[in-house]
């Protein structure tokens, strides 16, 4: 009875913490719920670790004399490794989000690929079945560690340009080729009898060592605007290598999650590559050239700048208004003043909307979390499909900080390298103002169109330095009006 | 009792497909604007890899193995607490114009916002 208890709790907790994974995030279809949703899945994890150390009941005999050193060991890592990842989650910027999302996913990306070694290394693996997924799941998971750390470099400004070499795709190919063959060598050496731990053990290391090194190459070359795709992928990636590890050791509870969070990858990169009109293969595989030599359509009409408070004045006599924040915004750090600007239109009647793109930001939604940070109320902010009818009954649109995903050529200048990406139709707004720190190109390098045409306006300056200003010039003015309505609500 | 669920390839073609599938339908439901928490919150899902670290580690029967093993568990246990911190975090933000901290709002609007933004969503 005394042997059969911990397999049981360890299956059975497991068991729990499957459910709850799913349920934690079925609960995230409503930002309602979604906040219980993560503490349910919490609650599982922590089962689910807390019940892991029950395997010291039954250890291989080779480990029995090291138990003591190997559980020390197994705590040290969890509360070092659990300890400053907290810590660090809980203190890191929402702007500096994607590259931490990136960080923890190389993390167990890694982690996936750590146990495909200790199990290969051990000789624990039996049969050319596990040891063709233990193999696979090691590169996916070797593949995300290293690829992630360089998509976390990127975003953090470590590496700062993309890194494209001639003949780029073939020798990635090759190094692919090269590793895939080794790691078939090993599957073949292992059926013919050869003891992979001791007789080969430089083989596997060069299999870990290609499939790291693929990762790297692989993420170089891919550019900012790119990056929420490559997040996605590698997301998937390790998803799929813990499924695979979790096959290896007989653990449906690592299947399960892991599978899940490989589909929620899969639907996530394709969602991104579908917003920017790119194939996720294009993303991966071919990249935006160094400086796009398209010849650009000729551009008609002039920029006209506008004074800040002049803007801020005639929005707040508007009737609606829709406000496009882009990621420029979130680097000058305006969220909390815009809110506050939105205020007093509201407080003077104006009805105020957001107009979120989907790759507005470095990964997918962060616009929306960005704007949650600064208390905007989430029933004001609506995605790309349901906002664009709305842009030609609108009296104003505020551009901050977005570029790209508001540039008309997608629609209509077929040399455009962005043509056919799906953008938000601003330029249908009766007016539009554009706030922008200089004439500079945006993030692909293509001049904007709509800042040329007739109805555009733009407020050249710092973001939040112009709403200070926007924010200054219509309490000035509207001194009474607003304060009245204020009072009055 | 086994440890280790004695499970054929087949069984876990099962698993994969039942669990891909459930994966895509849940994870479609899911709107854009939560987009960011749910990456991260499925980030943290597949931190359960430490559980595997874990037994990995406790099996350790070489100095090499009980390295690489102690490295498994101390990036997994990062994976499922940073991403645990980071959504948790994210989520507490979100809010509806219904809730107490916008209460401009909420004084204009019919009585109990709160209750059918609730239904609604719901």
């Amino acid at each position: 009875m005394f042997t059969a208890l911990p397999p049981f709790l360890i299956i059975a907790t497991d068991l729990v913490a499957a459910f709850l994974f799913l349920y934690g995030l079925k609960r995230m279809a409503s930002p309602v719920t979604a906040s219980s949703g993560i503490s349910f899945a919490g609650v599982g994890m922590l089962a689910a670790v807390l019940v892991s150390f029950l395997y010291v009941f039954g250890v291989d005999e080779a480990a029995r004399p090291h138990l003591a050193v190997n559980i020390g060991l197994a705590l040290l890592a969890l509360v070092v490794g659990g300890g400053s990842a907290w810590w660090s989650g809980k203190k890191v910027a929402m702007t500096a989000m994607p590259q931490m999302v990136a960080l923890y996913n190389g993390m167990g990306g890694g982690a996936a690929a750590g146990i495909a070694a200790v199990e290969v290394f051990g000789g624990k693996v039996r049969g050319s079945t596990d040891l063709s997924v233990t193999l696979v799941g090691a590169l996916i998971g070797a593949v995300s560690l290293s690829g992630s750390l360089v998509a976390w470099a990127k975003l953090d400004g470590v590496i700062t340009k993309p890194l494209q070499i001639r003949g780029q795709q073939i020798f990635n190919g090759l190094i692919v080729l090269a590793t895939l063959a080794v790691g078939g060598y090993l599957v073949v050496a292992a059926r013919g009898g050869a003891a992979l731990s001791t007789a080969m053990p430089g083989w596997i290391w060069i299999f870990l060592g290609g499939a790291l090194l693929f990762g790297i190459l692989m993420s170089l070359p891919i550019g900012g605007a790119d990056m929420p795709v490559l997040i996605s992928v590698y997301n998937a990636c390790t998803g799929l290598a813990v499924g695979l590890e979790g096959f290896v050791l007989k653990n449906p509870a690592l299947m399960i999650a892991g599978m899940v969070v490989g589909a929620a990858g899969l639907l996530l990169t394709q969602l991104m590559a579908k917003a920017m009109n790119r194939s996720i293969g294009k993303v991966l595989f071919s990249h935006f050239g160094p400086a796009p030599k398209h010849k650009q359509g000729a551009i008609v009409g002039s920029l006209k700048p506008v004074d800040a408070g002049d803007a801020g004045i005639f929005m707040r006599y508007a009737h609606s208004v829709i406000i496009v924040p882009g990621y420029g915004l979130a680097v000058a750090q305006g969220q909390q003043k815009l809110y506050e600007f939105v205020k007093l239109l509201q407080a003077a009647g104006v009805g105020v909307k957001f107009a979120v793109h989907p790759v507005a930001g470095r990964m997918p939604g962060q616009m929306d979390v960005l704007l949650a940070e600064a208390e905007v109320p989430y029933d004001l902010i609506f995605q790309l499909d349901d906002i664009n009818p709305e842009f030609e009954h609108t009296d104003v649109v505020l551009v901050i900080g977005a570029n790209d995903v508001v540039n008309p050529a997608a629609r209509t200048d077929k040399a455009s390298p962005i043509f056919g990406m799906p953008i938000l139709d601003v330029d249908k707004a009766k007016k539009i103002y554009v706030v922008k720190r200089g004439e500079g190109k945006g993030y692909a390098g293509i001049v904007n169109t709509l800042f040329y045409a007739e109805n555009c306006q733009m407020v050249y300056g710092d973001a939040q330095v112009v709403l200070t200003k926007m924010i200054a010039a219509v309490r000035g003015l509207g001194a009474g009006g607003a304060a009245k309505s204020r009072k009055a609500a | 009792m086994e440890f280790q669920l004695p499970m054929t390839g087949f069984v876990a073609l099962y698993v994969f497909m039942l669990a891909g599938f459930a994966g895509w339908v849940i994870i479609g439901r899911v709107p854009a604007i939560l987009h960011t928490p749910l990456m991260s919150g499925s980030n943290f899902v597949h931190g359960i890899v430490v559980v595997g670290g874990v037994f990995a580690l406790l099996n350790a029967g070489t100095t090499l193995e009980r390295a690489i093993g102690f490295f498994a568990v101390l990036l997994g246990a990062g994976n499922a607490a940073g991403g645990y911190a980071v959504t948790k975090r994210m989520l507490a933000m979100f809010t509806t114009s219904a809730s107490p901290i916008h209460p401009p709002k909420k004084a204009r609007k019919s009585p109990g916002p709160a209750k059918a933004a609730a239904a609604k969503k719901d």
